[in-house]
């Protein structure tokens, strides 16, 4: 378990967190490099079910980034995301996906210091959780029979 | 399928509630149109016949065999399978078999779960000795067995090719009635294709929608008396019509019931729940941040709520299963 690298969905707005993480680059900051960086131009383009084929498609954790309440550039998108995300959060729970995986932040594009940070605290906390291993396929092709 | 033979006709149910069965027979007099055009040539649920008149049929001796019912045990596995091949045509008819219906939300659990609650913890069960029932048993006459369950339902087209869906739970007479017409005179449609409506379920729904959609409290049926003219979901109940295939003739919104799903998604959606979730998350009305929460946690059951039809054909299929006795 302790060489487990956590790969870890980043759903990044365009207009902030994206600008952030590419500040981050620039000044050459480091951090974890298992995540993966998905640019949307708003954080409430991001549906519930992309996040979820994020976790079939083997991320061991999703964070989704947005703009600060009160900042987003298509007025209430963010807030959309808030909504959608926290009702997602619930659903995901019952699905046997523990909390630690999932997380909804808001970050600035001035505020590059705190995404490498969460992006770090992240990264360890779901290194604690470990692996994903999603049952889905694995359940359905061990079964007798098992999936087509 | 050739005009001066019957069409030969096979009716099956897995993990279903029989629901479908009295669907067919809800056709009323149409029941002995369907008699005219087809020979059955099994029913389980309606008539008697035993399953090796099924195993001795030649491969593909069935025109079309309408299936009900999700895959929750090593019969049903075997029985799709076997039917597949003595069939030409399968048609999952009803939400359990299209989507895995209500024995679908069994994937939040796991069979031993799913037993021990059954057998032994449901407040009206009286289980002293804890018997729980097992796979095979010795008596003087020989060996019993019995099925095994798994800890995954799914839907009939996640073990077997299925050419055609025909959902609800259970589909309308009008429905039924409409994909019999199209297997006895030929007509089908591509395979693969939906037998139901093409719009959603609102768009079949009297209730008018009277403001802009912005829902402000999350209402239980039983807390209110809803206004018969107008918009269940206006009204601050949870509504799956936005995200349903219509097809139903919105039996239940007509009645104030709201709906449930259980003609499926839409054309064109990928994940049932997500879609709804999404749609009811982004009509709530309120940009604070205490109050979001307030509401969003009043929903109750979000995959009971989001996927009372269809968990099996979710993304994510089922819940996880923690590793090692957790």
């Amino acid at each position: 378990m302790s060489n487990f690298e956590p790969t870890i969905a980043c759903f990044l707005c365009n207009w902030c967190t994206y600008a952030a993480a590419d500040h981050a680059g620039s000044n050459r900051k480091t951090y974890h490099s298992g995540i993966r960086i998905i640019r949307t131009p708003c954080s409430g383009r991001v549906e519930p079910d992309m996040v979820m084929k994020a976790f079939r498609e083997g991320a061991d954790g999703v964070l989704v980034c947005g703009c600060h309440p009160g900042d987003c550039h298509y007025v209430e998108g963010n807030y959309k995301t808030e909504r959608r995300m926290r009702l997602l959060g619930r659903m995901l729970e019952q699905f046997g996906i523990e909390p630690e995986r999932f997380r909804l932040e808001w970050v600035s594009a001035a505020e590059a210091d705190r995404f490498i940070e969460l992006v770090n605290e992240m990264t360890e906390a779901v290194r604690k959780v470990g692996p994903m291993e999603l049952t889905s396929e694995a359940v359905l092709a061990s079964e007798k029979g098992g999936a087509k | 399928m050739s005009e001066n033979k019957k069409l030969k006709l096979a009716v099956y149910w897995a993990s279903a509630c029989g629901g479908c069965d009295v669907a067919i027979t809800h056709l009323h007099e149409k029941v002995l149109d369907l008699a005219a055009a087809a020979d059955i040539l099994f029913w389980p649920c309606a008539m008697d016949f035993k399953y090796k008149d099924v195993e001795e049929m030649p491969d593909g001796h069935i025109d079309v065999c309408i299936f009900s019912g999700a895959i929750r045990t090593s019969e049903h596995e075997h029985f799709a399978k076997l039917l597949r091949q003595k069939s030409k045509v399968m048609a999952a008819y009803g939400a359990c078999s299209c989507m895995g219906g209500i024995p679908g939300l069994s994937n939040v659990t796991t069979a031993v779960e799913s037993m021990s609650r059954a057998c032994l913890e449901s407040p009206s069960t009286l289980n002293k000795d804890r018997t729980l029932p097992a796979l095979s048993a010795d008596v003087p006459e020989g060996t019993l067995t019995l099925p095994v369950i798994w800890d995954t339902v799914k839907s009939l087209r996640q073990v077997i090719d299925v050419e055609y869906f025909i959902p609800g739970c259970p589909p309308s007479p009008e429905i039924t009635w409409a994909a019999i017409e199209a297997i006895v005179s030929g007509k089908l449609p591509a395979p693969g294709s939906v037998i139901g409506g093409n719009k959603s379920v609102c768009d079949e729904c009297k209730l008018e929608k009277k403001n802009e959609m912005r829902v402000g409290e999350i209402k239980r049926m039983w807390q209110i008396k809803p206004d018969t003219s107008q918009c269940l979901m206006e009204q601050g109940l949870v509504c799956i019509g936005p995200a349903t295939r219509g097809g139903c003739g919105a039996l239940c919104t007509n009645v104030m019931m709201p709906c449930r799903g259980c003609y499926g998604p839409v054309e064109g959606v990928d994940d049932f729940g997500a879609a709804m979730l999404s749609a009811l998350a982004s009509v709530i009305d309120s940009n604070d941040e205490k109050r979001i929460a307030e509401v969003v946690d009043s929903v109750p059951d979000p995959i009971g709520t989001f996927y009372r039809f269809s968990l099996p054909e979710s993304t994510l299929r089922r819940r996880k299963i923690a590793k090692e006795g957790v």
